[in-house]
């Protein structure tokens, strides 16, 4: 590991401030320390948010407001999450391990890194690691990659299970912007695509700080998530998925639909949530979804396994939801 | 930077350079070698440490950023070895070489107390609780805690044996 300042920030301004003057923000840790020690990342200044007091969850507008370090843990135990979305606990505990779990943070989940083997190797080009160097992934051995919002300078997924379930639910990011006001950002314009700059992940500028999460009133509905990997528990998700449904007489009310393992973020897609509403359920429905879902996938040699493995598992989990 | 870590009841002043994570910390600064170094990037749970009660990964943790904390390490969770867990452990074959044991005990200690805590796991059928530790509930909580030489069987049925007891004290306490 590159030797690097410590600090341990008092208050947000002071991490602010840090953040600003080229800081990188350490939460859990369980993401940037392990880059740290491959030198994927090497910042020179590392500001420790972790004893801010943003590890509560209140409520706030019929929904809830997370903090950005309540843990994993805390989150999927909380009993207002089991009750009213189950689909976030479901989630998180789908994700790593409960020693992890007790560490990663809610801030630090969104914007933990990929896990492309390529951009965890410094001996292989990685456009993401470094800006320009090209993509050994595309044209190398891929099984933990997208297939939808690629680009021809990265593939790289977007990993965590909790986002998923927060872009389902219609989660907002709370940011507190350099000069300490703060707003709330869609998920939707908090990550980036790619593009031809794989390495901007995301729509925060320098100084920006996560300090929590809104969750909105709870949807009616049954919610579920479904992941599938490659061994039964800790391990990242192939294809996962975060569903809620509404019925009503018979029919599809409501159906709100969010991807991980297929996109370069938490993928959502409206026409084919629009394409369900108001329909009979069917399997020849679930396959149109399905369709809809993979009309502009971008299947690199490897990856045509998760064309297949994701009609399945939405085919599985719509059929069940339904009944 | 000076850092007071607390561990297993005994508090400690060191001067560390911010790079030392808190497994290094523990077994190269505190001679405490039972937590052990498998993989160093959170995959395997052999530096399975309790801090303020909780299960975490030593070797992903800066040992500054737990300053004022408290620690248990493996040789914190009796004054013996001879815990009922421990015992348990021996008395099943819950090890062959013995490398993953420390972070075993220390992440079944936890999971044993996160069940009591009602704290649902990913194969549970509901959320509402309550938590009961079946074999599938166990394997799915101590997931974090690779044991190369696959003492699984022996692993699951001395935890088992454990939370059993604990049942039943607490059923005949009611
Ligand atoms: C072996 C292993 C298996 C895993 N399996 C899974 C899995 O199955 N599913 C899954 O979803 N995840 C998995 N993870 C990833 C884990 O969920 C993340 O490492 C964790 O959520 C990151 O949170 P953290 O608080 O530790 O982040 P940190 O490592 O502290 O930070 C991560 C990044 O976020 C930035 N950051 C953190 N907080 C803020 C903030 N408030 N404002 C601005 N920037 C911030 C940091 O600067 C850093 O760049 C796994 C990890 C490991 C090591
Ligand atoms: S050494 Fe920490 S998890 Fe492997
Ligand atoms: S006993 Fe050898 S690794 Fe578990």
């Amino acid at each position: 590991m590159r030797p690097f300042d410590y600090q341990r920030a008092e208050d947000t301004a002071a991490a602010r401030t840090a953040s600003r003057a080229g800081a990188t923000i350490l939460a859990g840790g369980t993401n940037l320390l392990d880059l740290m020690k491959l030198e994927v990342m090497a910042p020179e200044r590392v500001v420790d948010i972790s004893r801010l007091g943003l590890n509560r969850i209140t409520e706030k507008d019929g929904g809830l407001h997370i903090g950005a370090t309540v843990t994993n843990s805390d989150l999927a135990a909380d009993m207002r999450i089991r009750r009213d979305y189950p689909v976030l606990s479901r989630a998180l505990l789908a994700g790593a391990s409960g020693q992890l779990r007790n560490k990663a943070t809610t801030g630090g989940n969104l914007l933990q890194r990929t896990r492309c083997p390529y951009f965890y190797d410094t001996g292989t080009a990685c456009n993401k690691r470094t800006p320009g160097e090209g993509c050994a992934a595309i044209g190398g051995e891929l099984r933990n990659h997208a297939i939808l919002g690629t680009s021809e300078h990265c593939v790289a997924l977007h990993p965590s299970d909790m986002a998923v379930a927060m872009r389902a639910l219609d989660a907002m990011v709370e940011v507190e912007g350099e000069d300490g006001t703060r707003r709330e950002v869609a998920l939707d314009d908090f990550y980036r695509l790619p593009g031809d700059r794989p390495d901007i992940e995301t729509t925060l500028a320098p100084g920006d700080l996560i300090t929590g999460v809104t969750l909105p009133a709870p949807l009616e509905g049954r919610q579920q998530y479904r992941k599938v990997r490659d061994r039964a528990s800790y391990a990242f998700a192939l294809v996962s998925i975060a569903a809620i449904v509404r019925m009503e007489d018979g029919r599809i009310a409501d159906a709100t639909l969010a991807f991980g393992g297929i996109g370069t973020r938490p993928w959502r897609d409206p026409e084919m949530e629009t394409l369900l509403k108001g329909e009979r359920p069917s399997a020849a429905l679930f396959a149109k979804a399905a369709d809809v879902l993979m009309r502009h996938a971008a299947v690199h040699p490897g990856l045509e396994f998760k064309l297949t493995l994701v009609t399945r598992l939405l085919s599985a989990t719509l059929e069940e939801m339904t009944e | 930077m000076k850092t007071t870590l607390t561990v297993n009841g005994r508090p400690h002043t060191l001067d560390l350079d911010p790079r030392v994570t808190l497994l290094d910390a523990l077994r190269d600064h505190l001679h405490l070698t039972g937590s052990k170094k498998g993989c160093d990037h959170g995959q395997c749970g052999a530096c399975t440490v309790l801090v303020d009660g909780r299960r975490i990964n030593a070797c992903l943790s800066l040992a500054v950023a737990h300053d004022g904390d408290d620690i248990t390490t493996v040789e914190g969770l009796s004054e013996d070895g001879k815990s009922p867990l421990q015992t348990a452990f021996v008395r099943n074959d819950g090890m062959q070489c013995g490398y993953c044991t420390p972070g075993q005990l220390c992440s079944a200690t936890a999971v044993l107390r996160e069940v009591e805590a009602g704290w649902p796991s990913h194969v549970s059928e509901t959320l509402e609780g309550p938590a009961t530790l079946t074999r599938d509930e166990l394997a799915e909580r101590m997931s974090g805690n690779i044991c190369r030489c696959s003492c699984y069987p022996g692993i699951n049925a001395a935890i088992l044996e454990i939370a059993e007891e604990s049942t039943d004290y607490a059923e005949a306490a009611e």
